[in-house]
């Protein structure tokens, strides 16, 4: 799809009908309603986007811009501001500050002409294609899923509801914040414990990244502390190798890993968790829940993959059960690591599927592209893990491409790399 | 008659022709996008990583081959070029060589307002 072809094609006229559901659903039931719901009909239709985060922001921009402005795009997100948690971990170990991290909708609302909503979506009516938000509703012609992920902690033994002093800060904001203050006021020799599910998560090195970050901090500041990681899991399952370096190298004698760690029982008053191989007593407690995809899409009905993610067609992310639902970021299962990168990736592939099928073209049915992923192992220091991935037709997924891999070793060249790549993917979120 | 068939087919080929590069247009700018993450929206970097707009189309193949083949050592791009088909490598030359090179815009840092 070229700019001109957008130009030369004709706009859909829409039928009588359609546009009386629009006069209906889009304009009046909305009370309340900004004008610009009561615009005329955009040539290429309204696609309505839930959650401004590194994919639907993304989503928003490029539909936007590869559309030339023929269609019109709301987005529905309930936070004032944008918080990254790439680098999250980094305000645990000391080198960033959450302001750092975090930036304005505005620039990007204006600037790509985006209808902002500020509100949550509480469900979605799958036949009328209208989606129910706080206060109102609003109809639309394609929907975007970009709710990210929601933390399933009552299937924790022991914690069946969240717990006001175990933040697990696996969104970056208020919980980031509140980890770093136990980690200041934990006497020194103390023990940190931070668990990791089973199953896909978002961002697999994420864990381990803490793990490090806790580290440097204890070094400089707390030398007889220790960090103690029960990994649910077999092994490490990501950048093992890398993160091993770090962990019997610089971290020797502070971080302790231990492999399958389910946790049996949790003791939230004590801060004591009981494996199949131990109890253990925390001062600082960091329990990572399990994930699945954003409470909207499960509350769509569209989380069909184990009832945690979503199944969606890799050429447009349309969702297997719903083709006018495209789902994007953490909520989809991919076989393939929850990344920002990852998110930001599909976003613009779903972006130009959209518009191709809004002007009745087929989608670019082999979509290809590119992820990098860095980790700090200090404040200096970073690693990372790079592929191509392309869609096969046969698997009907994206498959890595032959190549890919991880860093020789964490370097201050990696980190200055890492620092760009986090500056430039803010860029290309927010402006 | 033969005439008008032979113009025919003519048009059904270029119809076919164009769409095809449309097709690959498409193909190449979302591709293109996915190294924003690294190297900056439409190819201008914030720093740290090498400005792509407006790059010399030659100079990005050769550097990009070089990669891939081994020849030209790096940190993290053999990691990518190595994935990339020989076309794909053109086509994203000739991609960035057009981008115009811009000052990209400061990022809109806010201080944390505490909610979330
Ligand atoms: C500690 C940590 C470190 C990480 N480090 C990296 C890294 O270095 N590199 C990397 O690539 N990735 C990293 N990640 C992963 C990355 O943050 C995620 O993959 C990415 O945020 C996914 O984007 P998303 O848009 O799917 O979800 P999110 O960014 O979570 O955005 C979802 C948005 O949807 C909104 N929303 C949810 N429900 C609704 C609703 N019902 N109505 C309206 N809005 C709604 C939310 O408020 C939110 O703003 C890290 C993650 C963590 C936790």
């Amino acid at each position: 799809m070229t700019h001109d072809s957008i130009l030369a094609s004709q706009p859909h006229t829409p039928s009588r009908r359609q546009f009386m559901r629009s006069v209906i659903y889009g304009g009046l039931a909305f009370y309340g309603l900004p004008a610009f719901a009561r615009a005329s009909k955009p040539p290429l239709g309204h696609v309505v986007i839930v959650g401004a985060g590194f994919a639907g922001l993304t989503a928003a921009k490029y539909l936007r811009a590869w559309s030339m402005g023929n269609l019109k795009v709301t987005i529905i997100e309930p936070n004032p501001q944008f918080i990254s948690c790439p680098q999250s971990n980094l305000v645990l170990g000391g080198s960033r500050t959450l302001d750092q991290l975090s930036f304005g909708y505005d620039l990007s609302r204006k600037q790509h002409g985006l209808h902002w909503v500020k509100d949550s979506v509480t469900s979605v009516d799958l036949a009328n294609k209208q989606v129910q938000l706080t206060r109102g509703n609003l109809s639309y012609d394609r929907l975007i899923l970009a709710p990210g992920v929601d933390f399933n902690v009552s299937k924790i033994p022991g914690m069946p509801a969240p717990v006001a002093d175990i933040p697990h800060a696996w969104k970056a904001g208020k919980q980031t914040l509140q980890l770093r203050q136990q980690l200041e006021s934990m006497p020194d020799g103390g023990v940190f414990v931070m668990t990791i599910p089973t199953g896909a998560y978002r961002c697999p090195p994420g864990p381990y990244e803490r793990a490090c970050q806790v580290a440097h901090y204890f070094k400089q500041h707390k030398p007889r502390s220790k960090v103690l990681i029960l990994d649910a899991n077999a092994d490490i399952t990501s950048k093992k190798g890398l993160f091993l370096q770090s962990f019997n190298g610089t971290y020797q004698g502070i971080i302790e890993y231990h492999n399958n760690s389910e946790i049996l029982q949790l003791d939230t008053t004590s801060k004591t968790i009981k494996t199949d191989f131990e109890t253990v007593k925390a001062d600082v407690l960091n329990v990572i829940p399990p994930q699945l995809a954003g409470k909207v899409a499960q509350v769509a009905g569209l989380n069909n993959v184990d009832g945690r993610w979503c199944e969606v067609d890799f050429v447009t992310y349309a969702s297997s059960l719903q083709p006018d639902v495209h789902i994007i970021g953490d909520s989809i299962s991919a076989g393939l690591p929850k990344s920002a990168h990852m998110a930001t990736s599909q976003a613009k592939v779903c972006a130009a599927a959209i518009i191709d099928l809004q002007m009745g073209n087929a989608p670019n049915p082999l979509p290809v592209f590119a992820n990098t992923c860095y980790s700090f192992v200090d404040d200096q220091q970073a690693m990372h893990v790079a592929n191509v991935y392309r869609y096969d037709p046969a698997k009907k997924s994206m498959v890595s491409a032959e190549g890919g891999g991880v860093s020789a070793k964490a370097s201050t060249q990696e980190g200055q790399y890492a620092q760009a790549w986090a500056e430039n993917i803010w860029a290309d979120t927010l402006t | 008659m033969k005439q008008v068939y032979a113009s025919m087919l003519w048009a059904c080929a270029i119809i076919w022709t164009l769409s095809a590069q449309a097709e690959d247009a498409s193909a190449i700018h979302t591709l293109a996008a996915s190294c924003a993450a690294c190297h900056g929206p439409n190819g201008n970097s914030l720093g740290g990583t090498p400005t792509l707009a407006a790059l010399n189309q030659d100079y990005f193949v050769q550097r990009m081959q070089g990669f891939k083949d081994g020849s030209v050592s790096s940190t993290v791009m053999h990691h990518h070029a190595k994935g990339l088909t020989s076309a794909e490598i053109t086509a994203l030359a000739s991609y960035f060589a057009q981008q115009p090179r811009q000052t990209p815009q400061a990022l809109p840092h806010q201080s944390f307002q505490g909610a979330q």
